[in-house]
């Protein structure tokens, strides 16, 4: 296509411009199934990430049960689930792995990779820049349904005969590697590897679009600094992803070599009870933890970068404030994600890394915190003296804040290499990136998700039911992690099946009941989170207004109940960024407005 | 054509409003990137493992050589392909597509000799009793293949599109991304060459 015929073509549009919708027929497979129109695919990427979050919550539910009463024997659930998963009541060992590294997995990939940035970069992107869609709707429509496959293969993994795979979320060889190493690395191992191949393909042609529509598709006057700083950090969450994920590629084809074709990358010296020494010799097995925390740490920050997005936007909107610093906003996340890919080897300060290499990469895992605190700083005077409005997608972005706080500090301890010999494979760790990243996370999604339903569905979702969840989410977070950080000080490693044979971790016991109580609890109530969405997308209260939240952005330009191609008419002209709440008297300014003559500059 | 443009594929305000850069060419550049990260990683690894020792030293086989001399050959027809298409010469731009493809074949042919060429010469490339120094070639190169195959294929696919469609198309957009995509693997083979020859 060359550019003439897009120009030709342009204009033809904007003279049909308001009946362009009809121009073809939509039917149910083209609509709801193989959709090119962005918004009903980040309703796919959502619906799924939510399936997916419900199972994966689940498998924890399971793991905390072994976790809490080591000796109760649960024979009810040898019914539902079967002898392999549970015998005599109890969580078999080779389920719990396989149920940790499963949980992981997922949360990780699919649940707060595609769910999250999936969902809101879809979303978000053509609506706030001012595009009908994405550059290319069909690689879009290509990467939800790749992220569709490589959710069915990891399914298919939970139901083969050996198992899925049970390594942990990292993989690290030799046990992912050898097949005759433990039962989750045969067939199960087989299928983890395709569904990660499928899923970095998603996020590839995910990513490209996501970076090639927000260069080149922005509406008439909306230059890069007038972007919503949700379309920053998609941005450059979409940039981290396509430089990091096809290194994490290389390192599993080295994987699939070792595994199938008798290589020896990352093998070396090995000895297996009952089958011997293997002949693999030369490898190391350090060398894939470089490639997959080569992506590992940037991946952390694709996983955070969106929700930082989207709480900037929401804490701006409901504080009726200016966001501040918009510009330093804009810088840290460059910074972040600069750094992302300088300090993979803060994972491995205890794999025999030689120690001065380990102080450069203090040096620069703790450089990550001065962004970071910019960021908080932002957030805080940002709220300061706002005229808050609490709306439940509000106080999910205050609570993103908080966790990021407390898990940020953290970051600093594990950061120290001197420390982290101490705290590395603790409960420590697990406290520190559950708080920062996953419930941080999910706080972000849950406060997009309720600030955005209404331009999703056309209805508003049920606040009373928001309150309980956000307050039972926002404690029980607290209370089951914050603990956690006492046991990895007394040095609880992570990843073990029973503690309570440990002399040292007796103690726990208790404790370790209590987390696993509150852990049901807090899944129970993400349950009612479930209900009151599907229930409203369907029976919620309709929305009438359209600019319920009273926000500057394009997204509440388009019709309450937006067509593809997004406005019916021309796509509005922006003057101004995004933040004009509050100014010269005035409550909110939208970005359509031209500047007035006598307006004071921003 | 017109019908093949869906309304949602068009960035209307915007490409009217300022003259950016192709989306498609950008998104070919961007993919580009991610490969070479792809080979990036690899090579580094290669270093790192190489810096650990128990590494197996052998020279390049000079099938190597000739592949090397046959996919630069291939940019350069590539690159009059482009010119013919322009000049609306389809006879010659028909020809040295099709001579383009199949010295993108002849390439993957002459690494596969190679291949072999080490392999009966004591150097195994996979398989038990197999260096990794050895296998990191192969797999390096294996890839590249795939990657020099993909545009081959992209190649068939535009050459059968461009030929029958009733409707004549004057845009040479799918061939120069063609020959921006053959000429990043020809690119490409020559830094893995000299990486492989230079590290051993
Ligand atoms: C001030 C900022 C931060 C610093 C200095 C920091 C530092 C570290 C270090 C050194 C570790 C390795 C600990 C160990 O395994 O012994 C770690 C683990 C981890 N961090 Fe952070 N971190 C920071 C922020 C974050 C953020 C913002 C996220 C996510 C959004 C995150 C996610 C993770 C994850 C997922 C792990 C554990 C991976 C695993 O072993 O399974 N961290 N962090
Ligand atoms: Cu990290």
């Amino acid at each position: 296509m060359s550019n003439e015929v897009l120009h030709a073509h342009a204009e033809a549009i904007t003279v049909h411009g308001d009946h362009h919708e009809h121009h073809h027929q939509e039917t149910f497979i083209s609509k709801y199934v193989f959709s090119q129109d962005h918004k009903m695919i980040a309703k796919q990427f959502l619906i799924t990430g939510m399936v997916w979050a419900v199972l994966g919550g689940l498998m924890s539910v399971l793991f905390r049960l072994q976790l809490g009463y080591p000796d109760a024997h649960f024979t009810w659930l040898e019914d539902i689930l079967g002898k392999w998963w549970v015998k005599d009541g109890r969580i078999t060992p080779e389920a719990y792995y396989a149920l940790v590294t499963t949980h992981g997995t997922v949360l990780v990939f699919f649940v707060l990779t595609a769910g999250l940035s999936g969902t809101f970069a879809n979303f978000l992107i053509p609506l706030q820049i001012g595009a009908r869609d994405m550059a290319s709707p069909f690689m879009n429509m290509l990467s939800y349904w790749f992220f569709f496959t490589a959710s069915i293969v990891m399914i298919s993994s939970m139901f083969v005969e050996t198992g899925p795979f049970s390594g942990g979320w990292t993989a690290y060889p030799p046990l992912s590697a050898l097949g005759s190493a433990s039962p989750g690395s045969k067939t199960g191992m087989d299928l983890w590897l395709i569904a990660m191949a499928l899923f970095v393909v998603s996020s590839l042609l995910g990513g490209l679009n996501y970076i090639a529509t927000v260069l080149n598709m922005r509406t008439k006057g909306m230059s890069m600094t007038r972007l919503p700083l949700t379309i920053w950090a998609l941005f450059f969450t979409a940039v981290l992803g396509v430089l990091s994920f096809p290194v994490l590629f290389s390192g599993f084809i080295l994987l699939i070599f070792d595994r199938n074709f008798g290589t020896s990358f990352y093998l070396s010296d090995i000895y297996v009870n009952g089958v011997g020494a293997l002949q693999n010799e030369g490898g190391s097995a350090i060398l894939y933890q470089h490639l997959f925390w080569f992506l590992g740490h940037p991946e952390v920050y694709i996983i955070l970068l969106p929700a930082m997005g989207m709480v900037s936007e929401i804490l701006s909107t409901n504080a009726r404030k200016p966001i501040f610093g918009y510009m330093a906003m804009v810088g840290s996340m460059f910074a972040i994600a600069v750094l992302a890919f300088l300090v993979w080897a803060h994972h491995m300060f205890v794999t025999g890394l030689n120690p001065f290499l380990g102080s450069v990469f203090v040096l620069l895992t703790l450089l990550i915190a001065v962004p970071s605190a910019i960021k908080v700083f932002n957030w805080l005077t940002t709220l300061w003296k706002g005229n808050i409005r609490f709306t439940p997608g509000m106080l999910f972005a205050i609570g993103f804040v908080s966790l990021f706080i407390s898990g940020g500090l953290t970051g600093i301890y594990v950061g120290n290499s001197a420390l982290d010999i101490h705290l590395h494979d603790t409960y420590f760790v697990i406290a520190h990136f559950h708080i920062v990243m996953g419930v941080a996370s999910m706080f972000g999604m849950f406060a997009g998700i309720y600030h955005w339903f209404p331009k999703m569905y056309g209805r508003y979702l049920n606040n009373t039911l928001a309150y309980i969840h956000f307050w039972v989410t926002l404690v029980g977070a607290y209370l089951i992690f914050w603990p956690m950080h006492y046991e990895g000080l007394a040095g609880m490693p992570r990843r073990y099946y029973d503690y309570s044979t440990w002399e040292s971790f007796k103690q726990f016991a208790d404790l370790n009941r209590f987390i696993s109580i509150v852990a049901m609890i807090v899944f129970a109530t993400q349950i009612l989170f479930l209900f009151n969405f599907f229930y409203s997308i369907f029976k919620g209260r309709i929305v009438t207004k359209q600019n319920p939240w009273n926000s500057n952005t394009l997204e509440w330009t388009t019709p309450i109940r937006p067509g593809h191609g997004n406005w019916p008419g021309e796509i509005p002209e922006v003057h101004r960024w995004a933040y004009d709440y509050g100014k010269d008297g005035k409550e909110f300014i939208p970005q359509t407005t031209p500047v007035g003559a006598e307006e004071s500059q921003h | 054509m017109s019908q093949n443009i869906s309304i949602n594929s068009i960035p209307t305000a915007s490409l009217s409003s300022r003259n950016k850069i192709h989306p498609q060419k950008f998104m070919l550049w961007m993919g580009i990137g991610s490969i070479c990260m792809m080979f990036a990683g690899l090579t580094s690894a290669y270093i790192v493992k190489r810096n650990q020792g128990n590494w197996l030293e052998f020279d390049i086989p000079v099938y190597f050589w000739y592949s090397t001399l046959v996919i630069m050959l291939s940019s350069i027809t590539i690159q009059f392909a482009v010119k013919a298409f322009k000049e609306r010469a389809m006879q010659k731009y028909k020809a040295l597509v099709t001579i383009t493809a199949i010295l993108g074949i002849v390439f993957s042919y002459l690494q596969w000799i190679g291949f072999s060429f080490l392999n009966n010469h004591g150097i195994q490339l996979i398989g038990r009793g197999s260096n990794p120094a050895a296998s990191f070639l192969f797999v390096i190169m294996l890839l590249h293949i795939v990657h020099v195959i993909g545009g081959v294929m992209a190649l068939l696919i535009i050459f059968f599109k461009a030929f029958s469609s009733k409707i004549k198309t004057y845009s040479s957009i799918s061939i120069e991304l063609a020959a921006t995509y053959w000429h990043f693997v020809d690119l490409l083979w020559i830094y893995l060459f000299i990486f492989f020859y230079l590290i051993k």
